[in-house]
């Protein structure tokens, strides 16, 4: 039953993916036993999508399926589930003055099924504000995200914010998302420049030196 | 006698719009020499487009917001304040050497948007820093999945009473008002809603909002008529959007969109065969009595990152193409700007009439694109923003060199930004003319 699950919401199959739900419910399963089938589908998703073989559609239907799934399972939990063990963590957040965060949302989830622990701050984060995320959350990789030109300056600021604080050495940057290359990570002194989730993934595993 | 417009072909209705465009009516020229190189500007934008050799590579400087920075202000300023935004982009006029010009259309009226309490966008002050160079959509589901129908039913009372008092604040009360088609013959049901006050604050916020454009729209017809007179041609009279597009953007927000072509695919390609009419009368009403008969159309949602080919060919190029070949069918001729990167999509995108429109990449492979479609299309692009932004003149020129050689034989390419630049140094784009001069010359 298990396999089947995994596999129907990988294949993103709705109906089915809800009927069998509420059948493992009915049937009395551990709900976190279907909670981490249901995580273990989404990491198919990931690795479809970096693939080539999903795009963006399939992955923002996925979430839409695994929130079902879990909306289903959760009255049914008792007390707290036992925490994945993760890689380690990673920020990530849209630089200040702009506010897009597709691009951004698809690193959270590549890297989320990777793995990791992603803090997602959200867009148009002041430079402080992200200063003081990289000094408490203790994250050793840091990921920028940008769509538009003013984002060059807000990533520059950022990182020299980051430098005068002290908190540079030790810390990775990447960037990504819309007119960023590598010119504009030259510019703006980040580490490294991603040109989409799967770079931000394999960026990370090589900054943590895990494959 | 002239045969009648609608019994012209596709090339006749277009020599006519080209005509005009080469010699537009009610422009008087500063002096013979401005409408000598406006004439030979336009030509050169007539002959690259349609394939033709015109006399060099013509060049369109990615100057969006640029002049603003340019003259030491900012877009939040530019838009509250038209005296500003004049000066700004005559400065720009003055001291930037170019082929073509583009007023400050795209400024839009601040305090116009403030009465109507407008949600669709953040701008530098509202809801962005002061600063912040550029205006920015808010994504989010403006129409919700289970009202396709209404959409799909009747597409004006969707807008009047669900759409629009959700995107202005000021039309809040007349998701209220009971639908404006009434079947009523003594009328007063169709009276008594307009008595209510705060459907009556509703017209006035419009109207205020209308005042306000009235001096926006003088001060930017102003500096486009100065261009002009200066022999500057425009190339954008008008914008149009792909059905998707306005159905992703601005109805249902990608995240919403991209749900709806799995749980409701039937009624997203309802939706944008309800939609593709209504964009082709609107932007073929805007193009009706414009100097310029091109226009440009601002591609979001069909880049390589946001679907698969399949999805693309199925969702987003039949209405997107229907609505271009309106365009071409009406004598217009149609800039497609393909944001992001259309590598996946050359195989598919180069199917209109030969020397109908042009394809404008942003981050496309342009020499790859030159190969499969530069036959037969015009090919429009793409120095990288980031590069004109952060790097050297003369990487500029370098830069530019190496496009005009790969693209330009043959004719049928126009030298261009990847996207618009908002700051920099001027310097680097001055490189980009300076590269269509030494290098862009046809022998």
């Amino acid at each position: 039953m298990s396999g089947d699950f995994i596999n129907l919401l990988a294949d993103l199959k709705e109906e089915e993916v809800l009927k069998l739900t509420k059948e493992r419910l009915d049937a009395k399963e551990d709900p976190l036993k279907i909670l981490d089938d249901a995580r273990e589908g989404m990491s198919i998703v990931g690795k479809r999508f970096a693939g080539g073989e999903y795009f963006l559609p399939e992955l923002v239907f996925s979430g839409e399926l695994l929130a079902q799934v879990t909306n289903l399972v959760k009255p049914h939990l008792t007390g707290e589930g036992v925490q994945q063990k993760k890689i380690g963590k990673v920020i990530i957040a849209t630089v200040a003055g702009d506010i897009h965060d597709i691009g951004l949302n698809i690193v959270d989830f590549m890297l989320d099924v990777n793995g990791f622990e992603v803090t997602n701050m959200g867009v148009d984060v002041p430079v402080e504000k992200i200063v003081k995320a990289v000094k408490e959350i203790k994250a050793p990789v840091l990921g920028l995200s940008g769509f538009l030109t003013p984002a060059f300056d807000a990533m520059k600021e950022t990182v020299e914010a980051l430098e005068k604080e002290g908190l540079r050495k030790g810390l990775k940057i990447m960037i990504g998302g819309g007119q960023m290359d590598d010119e504009v990570c030259k510019y703006a002194k980040a580490d490294a420049y991603g040109k989409d989730a799967m770079a931000a993934v394999a960026l990370t595993k090589k900054w943590y030196g895990v494959e | 006698m002239d045969k009648a417009w609608a019994e012209l072909s596709w090339e006749e209705k277009r020599a006519k719009r080209f005509e005009r465009w080469l010699s537009p009516p009610g422009v008087t020229f500063a002096n013979a020499q401005a409408e000598k190189v406006y004439k030979e500007r336009v030509t050169r934008f007539i002959k690259a487009f349609t394939l033709e050799k015109p006399d060099r590579v013509p060049c369109i400087i990615p100057t969006g917001f640029y002049a603003a920075a340019y003259a030491g202000t900012n877009l939040g300023e530019v838009m509250y304040d038209y005296d500003k935004m004049k000066m700004a982009w005559r400065k720009l006029l003055h001291e930037m050497d170019a082929d073509t010009y583009v007023p400050p259309a795209l400024v839009p009226p601040g305090r116009a948007l403030d009465i109507m309490d407008y949600k669709l966008y953040k701008w530098p002050g509202h809801g962005l820093s002061k600063t912040t160079l550029s205006y920015q959509a808010v994504e989010g589901e403006w129409m919700k999945p289970d009202e396709y129908d209404a959409l799909i039913r009747d597409p004006s009372d969707f807008w009047l009473r669900t759409y629009l008092p959700r995107i202005f604040g000021a039309f809040k009360a007349f998701s209220g008002l009971p639908p404006w088609t009434s079947f009523e013959e003594i009328a007063t049901a169709t009276f008594l809603p307009f008595g209510n006050p705060e459907i009556q604050a509703g017209f006035k916020a419009l109207m205020e909002a209308g005042n306000e454009t009235m001096k926006w729209i003088m001060a930017v017809g102003e500096v486009a008529a100065e261009s002009l007179a200066m022999g500057y041609p425009g190339i954008m009279s008008g914008l149009a959007k792909a059905p998707f597009d306005t159905l992703g953007d601005t109805l249902r927000g990608t995240q919403g969109v991209m749900m709806d072509m799995f749980q409701r695919p039937q009624k997203v390609h309802e939706a944008m065969e309800r939609i593709a009419p209504i964009a082709i009368a609107g932007t073929i009403a805007s193009v009706a009595n414009a100097t310029a008969p091109t226009i440009i159309m601002p591609l979001h949602k069909g880049a390589d990152s946001f679907m698969s080919p399949k999805q693309y060919e199925t969702f987003y190029w039949p209405t997107f193409r229907k609505v271009v070949m309106a365009f071409i069918n009406e004598g217009i001729f149609p800039i497609l700007f393909a944001e992001g990167s259309y590598n996946n999509r050359l195989d598919i995108i180069g199917d209109f009439p030969k020397g109908s429109v042009a394809w404008y990449f942003d981050q496309t492979n342009i020499f790859e694109a030159k190969k499969k479609i530069g036959d037969k299309l015009c090919i429009v692009g793409n120095v990288p923003t980031s590069l004109i932004m952060t790097g050297t003149p003369q990487q500029v020129k370098e830069h530019c060199k190496k496009l005009i050689d790969g693209c330009a034989p043959g004719s049928g390419y126009v030298l261009a930004g990847g996207a618009n630049v908002d700051d920099g140094n001027p310097e680097n784009l001055r490189a980009m003319m300076a590269a269509v001069k030494e290098y862009g010359v046809y022998k």
